[in-house]
């Protein structure tokens, strides 16, 4: 009888091609995803060495970062040009060269054009037990379909297309144990912002976490999502949840999921990966879903976090002499004063989307609390971005985009839009964002920009008052 | 992948925790199809503040940076690490590194030397002044003041930097493992 394992470490075991002395391993990867941004050079790494793409069939590739969210085709559904010259190059790099190695491509007029870390699972590309990469490093999203997720850079990008596979040390452990049920207006967003608060931005590194507990065995397939997507801001390269019934209801049906025979026999393997009895974990962090309230984040870091209904936190209050010093950076660029309350903090930019928080479950959050209502006067741009040509295409089935414009919402194409400074999205030095990314680095969303990380429901709560709000005042 | 024995020479004493790929390199520099050219847009939301140590004409082409814990947190784009080679940095010594930028950086002839936070701050102040020296043959990182801290690094990387080996080359060279794998779960 073998020892009782970790779903990480069935799966690790499951893909170990080699073992080197020291530990080392290559692993073999089932499924990669590539978008134009960290991939141009990786191609043309193996143009220069006379190297082939060796699975294309397990590779998939679609446009997100660079892509304007504004219409793709004219009146006529010819496609527009993209008028930023280095964008519209990285895009025709992509096109180049999945034509020139043969790797599947998902255009980006195509309904099924998206975010990447949306795309994958929507078409059921991810599938749990496999190891999922992507030259990103959100790709810990997919996590939550009980896949090995992780970044890569670059050049893992090109180790990748050439050999299929990636040398890796394996990870630690660590569980991370929620119980009990969120609050009334409290998503699974808030839960990960306050797990990050308590791991610390660097609590993570060398962990593989898993999401372990009745909250997480509750949490929608795209609340997990959301939460996987978030490892990474905790330090850890993967985030993985146990497939169970509602990951089977999830990928049934969808295009590149087994089907038939095939997919009776992938759900009993699948029913095999959870954490066995018994199994040990390097470290836990244990929490009572009860504690957690809406939360927002005040400085430059995911974890600088707060409940709506706190105080921005005195750098002195800091017991790392660090931590202080970085905490008066982040006041100073936030422009924010230590002891106000997060309410009275206004907003001038709202942004719901990105891959945390631009599924189907999030915009109907999200209108939920608009619904009715309009956006405050002092917002200067309020952006709603699906995660995909498909969420859109839902979304618009149920009205959600007509609640959104009559509010006062624009409503845009998928991409990664207002997430990162990369496309015509962007908030403007000095001006505050309410936005349900992940990232509130300097200058993540524009130089300068200055941005408080919230669930979709908060950042309509936000949009709807001008300032930051609990949103729970509202749906009372 | 250029050979990494010892490098030595002035070091950027930059410090803070958290620095993230992000601050090392903007989005908006990295709509580029080549990996060269990014120095010079590095750390820009840093460099905007006057009196800013990359500006410091006696750190002007440092080979070495000294940075906070968690450096390279963030986003996974290895557009970080061909900044700091672009830049002219080597080898990069902080308390901890997130694990996708100490990859990046690696794949790139950077080394990423870990050391405790007393050892980061000692070498942070006497960096301010005097040039260092970081040996991978020895895994020491010494100072003319007779510093001297040893590190460690897993003995493949090393391997690697010290023969400035192709990892593509390397795992080729498995193709047979990779082939049976493939055919035992039918992939
Ligand atoms: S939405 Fe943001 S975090 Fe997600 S892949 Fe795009 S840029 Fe990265």
């Amino acid at each position: 009888m073998t020892a009782p394992r970790t779903l990480y470490e069935k799966i690790w075991d499951a893909h170990v091609v080699e073992r080197r002395e020291d530990g080392t391993c290559l692993i073999y990867i089932d499924r990669h995803l590539v978008h134009e941004v960290t991939s141009p050079q990786a191609f043309e790494g193996l143009r220069l060495a006379g190297r082939q793409v060796r699975r294309p069939e397990l590779t998939l590739a679609v446009a997100d970062h660079n892509l304007p969210t504004t219409p793709r085709v004219d009146g006529d559904g010819m496609r527009l040009p993209i008028s930023d010259q280095a964008s519209a190059g990285q895009l025709a790099a992509l096109e180049a060269n999945v034509a020139d190695f043969g790797v599947p491509y998902i255009e980006a007029t195509a309904a099924e054009q998206g975010i990447v870390h949306v795309v994958g699972p929507e078409q059921g590309f991810t599938l749990p037990g496999t190891t999922v990469v992507c030259g990103d490093s959100h790709t810990a999203a997919h996590g939550a379909m009980g896949a090995l997720a992780f970044g890569i850079g670059t050049s893992e990008v090109e180790h990748v297309l050439a050999t299929q596979t990636l040398l890796l040390k394996p990870s630690k452990t660590m569980e991370i144990r929620v119980d009990g049920k969120l609050g009334f207006g409290v998503s699974p967003k808030d839960l990960i912002l306050a797990i990050i608060g308590r791991l610390g931005a660097a609590g993570g590194a060398g962990y593989v976490l898993e999401y372990r507990g009745s909250t997480f065995s509750e949490m929608s397939v795209e609340g997990r999502l959301t939460v996987a997507n978030m490892s990474i801001e905790a330090g850890a390269r993967s985030g993985l949840f146990a497939p169970d019934e509602k990951t089977f209801d999830y990928l049934k049906g969808r295009p590149m999921a087994p089907s038939g025979a095939a997919w009776e026999a992938a759900i009993a393997r699948w029913r095999q990966l959870a954490t066995d009895e018994g199994a040990r974990f390097d470290r836990s962090l244990i929490m009572d879903a009860a504690d957690v309230a809406p939360t927002v984040t005040w400085g430059t870091s995911p974890d600088d976090v707060a409940p709506i209904t706190g105080t921005i936190p005195d750098p002195e209050s800091f017991a790392d002499p660090a931590r202080q010093e970085a905490a008066r950076k982040a006041l100073e660029y936030m422009g924010l004063t230590a002891g106000a309350a997060l309410q009275d903090v206004p907003v001038e930019h709202i942004f719901i989307g990105s891959c945390t928080n631009s599924r189907i479950e999030d915009l109907r959050a999200a209108a939920d609390v608009v619904r009715g209502r309009h956006v405050a006067d002092r917002i200067k741009q309020a952006l709603v971005v699906p995660g995909s040509g498909l969420v859109k295409r839902q979304a618009e089935a149920e009205g959600l985009d007509r609640i959104f414009r009559e509010a006062g919402f624009e409503w845009r194409e998928p991409g990664c839009s207002m997430c990162l400074a990369m496309n015509p999205d962007k908030v403007p030095p000095r001006e505050r964002c309410a936005s349900t990314s992940n990232r509130n680095f300097v200058g993540r969303q524009g130089p300068g920009a200055r941005t408080h990380l919230v669930s979709p429901a908060m950042a309509a709560a936000a949009a709807v008052t001008g300032h930051l709000a609990d949103v729970r005042e509202l749906l009372r | 992948m250029s050979p990494f024995t010892r490098v030595e020479g002035r070091a950027i004493p930059l410090g803070r925790p958290n620095v993230d790929t992000d601050v090392i390199i903007g989005a908006e520099h990295l709509k580029t199809i080549e990996r060269s050219g990014l120095g010079r847009h590095a750390f820009g939301s840093i460099r905007a503040q006057a009196g800013n140590v990359f500006d410091d004409p006696a750190f002007a082409r440092a080979p070495i940076l000294i940075a906070g814990d968690n450096f390279g947190c963030g986003s996974s784009r290895e557009h970080a690490a061909w900044a700091l080679a672009d830049l002219g940095v080597r080898a990069v010594i902080a308390s901890s590194f997130s694990d996708i930028f100490s990859g990046n950086a690696f794949k790139n002839g950077i080394l990423t030397v870990v050391l405790p936070q007393a050892a980061v701050d000692r070498l942070l102040s006497v960096a301010k002044e005097l040039p260092l020296t970081v040996d991978l043959e020895t895994m020491t990182v010494t100072s003319p003041l007779q510093d001297r801290f040893s590190f460690e690094l897993d003995p493949f990387r090393r391997d690697c930097l010290l023969g400035g080996l192709d990892e593509i080359a390397l795992t080729l060279a498995s193709e047979a493992a990779i082939r049976a794998y493939e055919l035992r779960t039918g992939i």
